[in-house]
């Protein structure tokens, strides 16, 4: 590496890629650079730790997600008793286009935008890039998710000054946007299960009966006064099953088990915060628990018992691994548990109240990235008033 | 009498800690250079020249906006140098020690403010707000004095402070004579001093619980408007025996430790005194060793052929890099690699075990991502993260409404190691309480 530096230093031949050479170097060794002013000794921690750690913890989810991808598949064609290997590759064969999409796109963005500014590459896009194959349903057109993906770092993130400075979580950006511009290939029966072949493998027929609706999508056009949730075959599905993840939805979201074990990296690393992460799921289980006290076939989701509301679509995932982005989030710790049980209670109540919206996370968690340094505001204002306060009785 | 409990901090165990506590007498230094970059908020205006004799405890410069603040000679001798810097900005004056011991005696009939302005003593001295060379005149609200050094392989004070503890008594009384509140005495427990006349409150916690500040925001903290003094107990003692014999001992006993020292020790020397009589038998790998006048926190780096700085009393020496080029450092599984957080292996073996640190910073610079990183570290009731952002963006009134006015940046010195981001905190501060002290000026 160092004998091929001298080219990218400004004067050299390439050096329109200095960004990426100083990407690559500070990813491929620690830099050398000693402290030069302030305290002559750092901890050990970066932030390329910190989003790698993220990474780790996504992969129960990812790796699951695969799996659930090929399960579904298979159920779809009428082969059922497939290998759990063969599901594992299709998956993993469907969702590797997606995963090198998001990569490219949103890492090439940050390449250029870090050479125009002359600044290091940051290591942000790390996790975002895993978490937008993770909520963007498989049947997405891969031309659609870059579209989305350059639309979210451009406009979310680069234009706000790049890494630690984004208002709204990226990797939700792009699942918005793909909402709203594409509303038709978000939902229904053709969004979350894909029944065609991954780069060749996995042909077959779909058998009559199959059904692609998401547990959720099901019960927004639930009629009736008793819930009818079903799988891709038709056959009723209960709550374990959404527990563990054996049902349609976004590759990432599915499995219960998966999020907690990320869940459990995250906070015994202590990387996300334990307050928000919690307030999320009580803000949710509090909602749910009051609108299931008030059932309504108007509203079928509010017939979802409580248990079963966290289990199904995106709220777990959404608690885990979004509403803990330390950028987007409340920073003060009294904000942290106001934030979170916002996120949990308006995530429900748009599930239950809005049937335009069966998953209501996204929009939950967006909407209060927009009102954290509001609840931030209010808390240090305290602080504030009280050191006033102290100085006025002195004098 | 109150016992204080910090629970916020953290106390970094590093190898080559002091084992013997005999202190080793130094021989007579060759140079002895007085560093005006070491007494903050003083513009020096030379009252010597190259080539002039001086006298222990004669003034070499005074302030330039308030004469009466004198930097002192800390041995008697001839000004070999002055060096300066750019635009002419002085960066040591050196002298060549003589033998003739001459020094100077202060006439303590005068009053205390006075002599203690000429003694060179005051500019000893910190206030706050700006954490700067108290500015005469202004009478401060209350002293803070801190009695232990809570910072890695910080020297144990009692050691240093040896026979002169004698004279806290009398210091004490001259500062309660030049305050209108009281003076205050930070204790760790366990310790115990005589001090009547003085609030002694003990401290339990880690560091930064032996900063005057943590003390302070934590007994009577620091309003708006208000100014109060900070010094450690080897200044007041010296303050003390001031006020007894009329003259100040420039002597000092210097915890020389680290991990590329052989055999750290205890070192009885003189303030500014050079290195190489200092370190005599220590600089053998100088081109590996990081030598760090002060504490691996708040001190400053300095070459081998320099000199004790005035304001420490201790000379750490680390690795500057021991690990060239280390490979995917991010995905380190070493046990070895320190951290505090529990995104490394570290915390398995458990943190109280000395390690091995060199001065790389390990991470590139980046915006504020985590959260509650600097509240960790600062016993304050202050929000560190967002007065830092205050601070960065220049804006004065949320500055002052978070607190700038009682922190110093030695306060956010484990902050700053702690810090995924790797901002420079030290330097933020200064360059916020120096934009105020200007606005306010």
């Amino acid at each position: 590496m160092n004998k091929i530096e001298p080219s990218f230093r400004p004067g050299g031949k390439l050096a329109k890629l200095e960004s990426v050479y100083d990407g690559m170097e500070t990813f491929l060794f620690t830099p050398n650079a000693t402290s030069k002013s302030g305290v002559h000794i750092h901890d050990g921690n970066d932030l390329k730790r910190t989003m790698i750690t993220v990474v780790v913890a996504l992969l129960p989810a990812l790796l699951f997600g695969m799996y659930n991808i090929g399960y579904q598949h298979y159920l779809a064609i009428g082969q059922a008793n497939t290998g759990w290997f063969t599901m594992f590759l299709y998956g993993l064969l469907a969702m590797l286009p997606v995963i090198v999409v998001s990569y490219v796109v949103g890492l090439g963005i940050e390449f250029i935008s870090a050479q125009i500014h002359h600044k290091e590459i940051q290591e942000g896009f790390l996790v975002t890039g895993i978490l937008i194959p993770l909520i963007v349903p498989i049947n997405t057109p891969l031309w659609m998710t870059a579209v989305a993906t350059a639309f979210a770092v451009i406009f979310a993130k680069e234009v706000f000054g790049g890494t630690g400075m984004n208002i709204f979580n990226v990797a939700l950006i792009t699942r918005a946007f793909l909402f709203f511009a594409y509303p038709s290939r978000m939902s229904g029966d053709e969004a979350f299960v894909k029944v065609d072949s991954a780069l060749g493998m996995g042909d077959g027929t779909v058998v009559d009966v199959f059904t692609g609706a998401t547990p959720l999508g099901q019960v927004a056009t639930n009629v009736g006064d008793s819930l009818h949730m079903t799988n891709v075959l038709g056959e009723p599905i209960n709550t374990l099953d959404a527990f563990i993840g054996y049902i349609p939805g976004s590759p990432g979201e599915t499995s219960m088990i998966a999020i907690l074990i990320g869940a459990a990296i995250l906070l015994l690393t202590g990387i996300a915060s334990w307050r928000i992460m919690c307030s999320v799921f009580v803000g949710g289980l509090g909602m749910a628990a009051l609108v299931h006290a008030l059932p309504s076939a108007a509203y079928p989701a509010s017939m979802l018992d409580p248990m079963t509301q966290l289990c199904l679509g995106g709220f777990a995932f959404g608690a885990v691994f979004m509403a803990t982005d330390p950028v987007t989030g409340a920073r003060t710790k009294l904000g942290q548990y106001i934030y979170g049980l916002l996120i949990g209670v308006f995530a429900i109540l748009i599930r239950v109240y809005n049937s335009g919206y069966p998953e209501g996370m996204m929009l939950a968690i967006l909407l209060m990235n927009a009102f954290a340094p509001l609840i931030d505001h209010c808390v240090v204002s305290s602080n504030i008033k009280r050191r006033a306060r102290r100085a006025a009785i002195k004098e | 009498m109150a016992t204080v409990r910090l629970k916020k901090g953290f106390d970094i165990h590093l190898v080559g800690a002091i084992a013997d506590k005999n202190i080793t007498l130094s021989s007579a230094p060759q140079s002895v250079a007085i560093v005006p970059d070491d007494f903050h908020g003083v513009i020096p205006r030379m009252e010597k020249k190259e080539g002039e004799h001086v006298a222990a405890g004669e003034p070499l410069y005074h302030d330039k906006n308030y004469e009466a603040i004198k930097v002192v000679a800390p041995v008697s001798g001839t000004i070999r140098e002055v060096l300066r810097g750019e635009r002419r900005h002085i960066d040591a004056i050196i002298i060549a020690p003589d033998q003739s011991h001459d020094a100077t005696t202060l006439d303590l009939k005068r009053p205390a403010e006075e002599v203690l302005l000429a003694s060179g003593l005051w500019a000893m001295m910190r206030q706050r707000p700006y954490d700067v060379v108290p500015v005469p005149g202004v009478q401060p609200r209350d002293v803070f004095v801190t009695a232990f050094d809570s910072a890695p392989l910080a020297p144990d004070l009692d050691l240093v402070l040896g026979d002169n503890r004698q004279y806290i008594a009398k210091g004490v009384e001259v500062l309660n004579g030049l305050t209108s509140g009281k003076v205050y005495i930070g204790i760790r427990e366990g310790q115990s001093i005589d001090a009547p006349g003085a609030v002694v409150n003990t401290f339990v916690g880690p560091h930064p619980a032996g900063n005057a500040g943590v003390q302070a925001a934590n007994t009577v903290p620091v309003n708006k408007g208000e100014t109060v003094w900070t010094l450690d107990i080897i200044t007041l003692a010296r303050i003390g025996e001031l006020f007894t014999t009329g003259k100040v001992s420039h002597d000092t006993v210097v915890a020389v430790d680290g991990e590329m020292v052989q055999q750290p020790r205890y070192v009885k020397t003189v303030i500014g005194a050079d290195l190489e009589t200092v370190l005599k038998n220590e600089l053998t790998n100088v081109a590996r060793s990081r030598i760090i006048s002060g504490n691996v926190l708040t001190g400053v780096k300095v070459e081998p052929n320099q000199w004790l700085r005035a304001p420490y009393r201790h000379i750490t020496i680390i690795p500057e890099n021991n690990v060239p080029d280390e490979f995917m450092g991010w995905a380190s599984l070493n046990p070895k690699r320190f951290s505090i957080y529990r995104t490394f292996t570290t915390w398995l073996g458990g943190l109280r075990k000395p390690v091995s640190m060199d001065s790389r910073i390990k991470g590139g610079e980046r915006a504020i991502v985590r959260t509650g990183e600097y509240d960790a570290m600062l016993p304050m009731d202050i929000y560190g993260e967002f007065l830092i952002k205050a601070i960065i963006s220049g804006d004065i009134d949320k500055m002052e409404q978070l607190g700038i006015y009682e922190i110093a940046p030695e306060d956010f010195a484990l902050a700053e190691f702690a810090d995924t981001s790797k901002l420079e905190l030290q330097r933020i501060v200064r360059e916020g309480l120096d934009k105020l002290r200007a606005e306010m000026s």
